[in-house]
């Protein structure tokens, strides 16, 4: 029983934090809300050589091999910086599910995802198909779809970062799935935690009656109920990791666990940051809801926590 | 990151279950709270202690194995998943026992510790005063030093055990002057001193769970103050925060009322509303998120890392988690939750959760000022 990540994960958390906050500040997520595709190919290019992007592209592909415990971390800093690129749909669910198909497929996507040169995409059930404009394929359980042999039709998305497109009986993959709904999770955790940060930043900065909002406790057990959710949360997306990369006999359900407990956290903290924030936090031109958006797209998306709370045997 | 069990703790885990299989009592024994059940309670212990159960984490000679945290926690699951009785020394076990480890002097564990193992004496704590509650700091119970002796004047209240205790560990103010945190001194009381008057305070199960102490010119060895004279306050709330924070309230207690309920809805699944479904699935899973949170704390705290306020998002989570989690056994149990019972009485005793040990409105404070670091009000 050791629950803990190794320094070397830990340390390349700190990097990509660090990369997120020079290459991706909520000016540049803004930025993408009304680009064109939305999607910034010298950011994803800049992820790619920092090794994110291929972490779970195996060696002999030229990526680093890594797997859910290495990428778990990561998928909370993209969630931290509201990352506006498909990283959960590339490297968490389409690098897996090529590997799993192996053969000249695995051989011709895998170093060209690690490279950065193709964006990956995945469509099945229980999800909807998100930023298909870009991607350079699409793996569905029913094999892999080239963009440009379906129509891709645009549906409206409350998270302008994330362009979301019909596409009808993609199959089910249970094991894709999951890789999918730890990868939310992980991100939703990654947005629980900068909404409570800006919160309590907030909070210190913000008077009223002549002292700041922080000193008055109804504030505090609001940002302190929102910490308690993300801190037990974060252990039961990281026991997921675990048992996802291992494969655990029990993986769906530590899987459900985890989508279930990272969405109540992430939507009940951003909850909390808007109403301290108040008025402003409701905002477009305060940079809150880029997460606000985020977190309601991927608490709902890959599984509701209702609906992994009725997964749950008992 | 690996979170499989070593072949040594699975066979520490099936030696602990084995023994208290062969050896928890098949009545449940009368509370603890009554002159009889404390007896029958101190009994139990007595033979907890001579298989090395008692206090496994604690070193060899003062009655434990010197097993690691995760083998105590491995301990807790089984001791409460066998449904053996709650421990009537816990005050001493889980309270005062980690701070003698760290702060005691070679006699002073020698003297208590092995006696706490045993159940020989049963302690209370006395903290909290009519007008020292949430607000301890403003505590006025004091101690004048009069030769090698503290003459102790005051009076203690919601002590826990205190009815049937044999000892008490309180803090009393030992600096003529000295305002809130500072001139606190941790001193060891023996019940049966003179000036020592106990009264005992039903709680809302109608037992004496509670008493209140007076203090009235007791005299006690200066030798019994634990740790430096005046550092009172930093003893009781240091580095052993940690210890309580994961030890008052171990996984194991609330994966067994988890799995007594799952076991109770299952049995009358057919007849319930849909809805309850969702509060058991709950239930199972926060106990398990809290078992997950303790290992990664422990983990943490194992691989050298500090543990602070974070204890006070433990109490909060374990607190109300105990509320909700009996709330749902007696929406289970639909009207006979009016006949008194095992859940009725952990109801009642769940009440408390939120309530002892620090309310979760300063626990909540606490997160916020020294997690968040937002400003004092």
């Amino acid at each position: 029983m050791q629950f803990t990540f190794t320094d070397e994960q830990r340390a390349f958390q700190r990097a990509v934090r660090d990369f997120l906050a020079k290459e991706c500040p909520p000016e540049h997520v803004r930025a993408m809300t009304t680009d064109a595709t939305g999607r910034s190919p010298k950011l994803w290019k800049g992820l790619a050589e920092l090794g994110v992007v291929g972490l779970t592209v195996p060696e002999e592909h030229g990526g680093l091999g890594g797997d859910e415990m290495d990428l778990v971390l990561l998928l909370e800093e993209a969630g931290r910086a509201a990352l506006p690129e498909p990283l959960l749909e590339t490297a968490a669910v389409g690098v897996p599910m090529l590997r799993a198909s192996g053969g000249d497929l695995a051989r011709e996507w895998l170093p060209r995802v690690a490279a950065g040169d193709a964006i990956l995409t995945v469509a099945m059930s229980g999800v909807t198909l998100a930023d298909a404009h870009v991607a350079d394929l699409i793996l569905t359980p029913r094999g892999p779809v080239l963009p440009s042999d379906v129509r891709l039709e645009p549906r409206p998305s409350i998270d302008a970062t994330r362009r979301l497109f019909a596409f009808d009986s993609a199959g089910t993959d249970d094991v894709a799935f999951d890789r999918g709904a730890l990868g939310a999770a992980a991100s939703l955790c990654g947005i629980a935690d900068r909404v409570i940060e800006l919160g309590a930043a907030y909070a210190k900065e913000r008077h009223q009656f002549g002292k700041p909002i922080g000193s008055f406790q109804a504030v505090k057990h609001l940002l302190a109920d929102a910490l308690l959710g993300l801190e037990f949360a974060r252990p039961v997306v990281y026991r997921a990791a675990w048992s996802v990369a291992t494969g655990d006999e029990q993986r769906s359900r530590h899987v459900s666990m985890a989508k279930a407990y990272s969405s109540d956290a992430a939507m009940n903290a951003c909850r909390a940051a808007l109403q301290v924030h108040g008025a402003i936090g409701y905002t477009h031109e305060h940079d809150l809801h880029l997460w606000l958006n985020k977190a309601t797209a991927l608490a709902h998306a890959w599984g509701t926590a209702a609906w992994h709370r009725e997964c749950i045997a008992l | 990151m690996d979170l499989s069990f070593t072949p040594a703790q699975d066979a520490f885990r099936s030696e602990a279950r084995a023994w208290l299989n062969a050896n928890v009592p098949r009545d449940p024994l009368p509370s603890f709270d009554t002159a009889e059940g404390f007896e029958a309670h101190r009994e139990w212990e007595r033979r907890l202690a001579d298989a090395g159960w008692a206090v496994v984490n604690w070193p060899e000679e003062y009655g434990g194995r010197g097993a690691g945290l995760i083998e105590w926690l491995i301990f807790e699951e089984e001791y409460w998943g066998s449904g053996a009785p709650g421990r009537v020394n816990q005050n001493g076990i889980f309270l005062l026992g980690p701070v003698l480890l760290e702060f005691g002097t070679p006699e002073q564990k020698a003297r208590y510790l092995p006696a706490i193992a045993r159940a020989d004496e049963i302690w209370c704590q006395g903290w909290s005063e009519p007008n020292a509650g949430s607000d301890l700091a403003s505590l006025t119970s004091r101690a004048a030093l009069d030769g090698d002796e503290w003459v102790l004047n005051g009076q203690k209240t919601w002590c826990s055990r205190g009815a049937f205790a044999h000892w008490m560990f309180g803090i009393f103010r030992t600096e003529p002057g000295s305002e809130r945190h500072r001139g606190l001194s941790y001193i060891l009381v023996p019940l049966d001193a003179p000036g020592v008057t106990v009264r005992p305070i039903a709680q809302l199960d109608g037992e004496a769970g509670f008493a209140e102490v007076f203090l009235d010119d007791v005299r006690v060895p200066v030798a019994d103050t634990l740790g430096e004279r005046g550092e009172g306050w930093k003893i009781a709330m240091s580095t052993t925060g940690f210890e309580r924070g994961v030890v008052l309230r171990s996984p194991g207690r609330f994966m067994a009322t988890a799995a007594r309920l799952r076991k109770l809805y299952e049995a009358r699944a057919a007849g319930l509303p849909a809805s309850l479904r969702d509060e058991v699935v709950r239930a199972v899973t926060d106990t398990e998120a809290y078992r997950l949170h303790t290992y990664w704390t422990v983990s943490h705290f194992l691989a050298g890392g500090e543990v602070g306020a974070e204890t006070s998002l433990n109490k909060i989570f374990w607190s109300e988690m105990d509320q909700r989690m009996h709330r749902t056994a007696l929406s289970v149990l639909g009207e006979e939750a009016e006949l008194a019972g095992p859940w009725t009485d952990g109801f009642l005793f769940s009440l408390a959760g939120p309530i002892y040990a620090g309310t979760n409105e300063i626990q909540r404070n606490i997160v916020a000022e020294r997690v968040l670091g937002l400003p004092r009000g």
